[in-house]
């Protein structure tokens, strides 16, 4: 613990500011029907009332308070967006760890079938899949963890290939034991920094891939406050010079920003560059 | 040279290759479409008989592999079927769409390309400077923020605050040249901001890559000046990877358009793609993901063949 103090110490101050940041949107995540001062669907007053008293930013298209929808937004976004990309490590690093550990044929099929996903642009594959089975959030939730689970994958493949060929992995497999326990005790917890970073720039990602599919009409659907959508919702908006519809996409923004930094800061600590 | 004609030929095999693999994802797809498809697009007034014909429509009422080859054959004799929305012909629908779509990336592109190569040279020639760290914050802020939010700042600056460009691309067919630029300018600018970060980090990185090599310091230590180091020596030798990066950003250029065209409600073909999700008309969501994937793969082939040329070592892997 004394350790983890001194190195908070000596991050930069981009680190700083980025776990600030994340620390807030957590709480305001957690804490969201307690913070917001009117609830996430009722409609409390006129369409886009101004800024000021009581909707300190006013209301949206449907008179519904844009300041709880905002808070509602970053659990409703933000949590989706981190089941997502769990998903997309749970799936792409068991079968990456497979295709390193088994190798021969598991490894050339995984492998080609990862190419084929990876030729196709994701935004026009998640879009085909949405078409077909309906934007639900389990399908969102399933569709693109599966899409993003392929650079995981690429990733997980390629780190714990240098592991796998190590004495202590041929002496646990010498030892007899079984192909899951080797993954999880022997090559896992060496090769877990680049992938905890990897999830850090994977949740960008994914995040804004997200609020992207929103903003389009085909990610959250309504009523459920969300990011994307309520800049689609208020964009009109905009043309009138007012800047309401900016805030939803500046959350968005600052939580990318803030998660970049502090992985920036991760990654330069755990490659072992000192300045 | 023949060496270069076998891997052209190779690389150009692959992409066939993995282009036939995407047909039959696409094809394997729709044959989970939902049953109810059929309903929703027909409406409540649907009869048993016109749901049956919808359905044979799409062929699913044939088996699999038959379907697969004839659209595939359809495909090839550059028929692509007709909409399930308005009954047009696709390949009439796509034509414009496509061109258009190809004229904002190529705009974005013409600007794009030169800025983000010069300001990368620039940020690995002044390394560690003031500048470069403006730099790396400003591209670091651009990769991170979603492409709606630049463009509707940029919207609020240039078309509200100072009205210099239109916020809606109101494109039609008998424009002139420099009027339909004019008037893709704002989209063009929201996906140069986009790109240029990516393009431009890359760029750095591979010269500052290089610049640790023997060959370099060798340079150095005959009283090279630093600005030639780095522009005769480092530069052609870091191509490759910049050339990639480029060739990769153009593929995002056209295929990332999605949600700019939504947003300046540019008529290209990733608004065609996003309205015909919505009313799930299936076979022009094939057909342009069809495009998009075909313009995908021959511009990643491209960006592997350039790379190769501009260095002859990447022929002989070890």
């Amino acid at each position: 613990m004394n350790e983890f103090i001194k190195l908070l110490k000596k991050a930069p101050p981009t680190a700083i500011f980025g776990m600030v940041v994340i620390t807030i949107y957590v709480i305001v995540a957690i804490f969201a029907p307690f913070v917001a001062p009117f609830s996430e669907t009722e409609i409390v007053g006129d369409q886009f009332e101004l800024w000021g008293d009581p909707y300190i930013l006013g209301t949206d298209n449907l008179g519904r308070d844009m300041l709880s929808r905002l808070i509602f937004g970053a659990r409703n976004t933000v949590g989706i967006a981190l089941i997502t990309t769990a998903f997309a490590f749970l799936v792409g690093c068991f079968f990456g760890l497979l295709a390193a550990t088994l190798g021969g044929w598991v490894d050339q099929l995984l492998g080609r079938i990862v190419d084929v996903m990876m030729a196709i642009p994701t935004l026009v594959f998640a879009l085909l899949l949405l078409t077909i089975f309906g934007t639900s959030v389990t399908t969102l939730v399933l569709v693109i963890g599966i899409l993003y689970s392929t650079s995981v994958f690429r990733l997980a493949r390629a780190v714990s290939m240098n592991v796998v060929v190590l004495d202590f992995v041929e002496v646990a497999k010498l030892r007899g034991e079984g192909l899951l326990y080797i993954i999880r005790h022997e090559i896992l917890p060496n090769i877990l920094p680049p992938l905890v970073a990897e999830f850090g720039l994977r949740f960008c990602f994914v995040f804004l891939f997200i609020s992207a599919l929103s903003f389009l009409g085909l990610g959250l659907q309504p009523p459920t406050a969300d990011w994307g959508s309520m800049v689609r919702e208020n964009a009109t908006l905009i043309t009138f010079g007012d800047i309401t519809p900016l805030v939803p996409a500046a959350a968005i923004a600052l939580l990318t920003v803030a998660v970049n930094f502090v992985v920036d800061w991760f990654l330069h600590l755990t490659s072992g560059l000192k300045d | 040279m023949h060496a270069i004609l076998t891997m052209i030929i190779q690389r150009l095999g692959l992409g066939l290759i993995t282009l036939i693999a995407v047909s039959f994802i696409m094809s394997v797809a729709i044959e989970f479409l939902p049953g109810d498809l059929a309903q929703e697009v027909l409406g409540q007034s649907a009869t048993p008989e016109t749901v049956a014909a919808f359905r044979a429509e799409l062929g699913l009422d044939r088996a699999f592999h038959t379907r697969y080859f004839e659209w595939l054959g359809n495909v090839l004799t550059g028929d692509l079927g007709t909409s399930l929305a308005n009954q047009r012909e696709i390949s009439e629908l796509l034509g414009t769409r496509l061109y258009n779509t190809l004229f904002l990336a190529s705009i974005a592109a013409a600007i794009s390309v030169p800025i983000a190569i010069t300001l990368g040279v620039l940020a690995a020639l002044y390394r560690n400077s003031l500048y470069d760290r403006l730099v790396n914050i400003f591209t670091l802020s651009t990769i991170s923020t979603p492409e709606f939010f630049v463009a509707y700042i940029l919207i609020l600056w240039f078309s509200v605050t100072v009205r210099i460009f239109p916020s809606i691309s109101d494109i039609g067919p008998d424009l002139g040249f420099w009027e339909h630029v004019y008037r893709s300018m704002l989209p063009a600018l929201t996906l140069t901001l986009v790109v240029i970060a990516h393009m431009m980090r890359m760029t750095r990185a591979a010269i500052i890559n290089l610049l640790a090599s023997p060959y370099i310091e060798m340079a150095t230590l005959k009283g090279v000046p630093r600005r030639d180091v780095i522009i005769r020596h480092a530069l052609p030798n870091a191509l490759a990877p910049i050339i990639n990066v480029v060739v990769l950003n153009l593929a995002y250029l056209i295929v990332g358009v999605v949600v700019v065209e939504v947003v300046f409600v540019y008529p290209g073909l990733g608004q065609l793609l996003v309205d015909s999700v919505s009313k799930r008309d299936m076979p022009v969501v094939q057909a342009c993901c069809l495009v998009f994937a075909i313009t995908y793969i021959l511009l990643n082939l491209t960006a592997d063949i350039l790379s190769i040329l501009s260095n002859p070592r990447l022929l002989h892997p070890r």
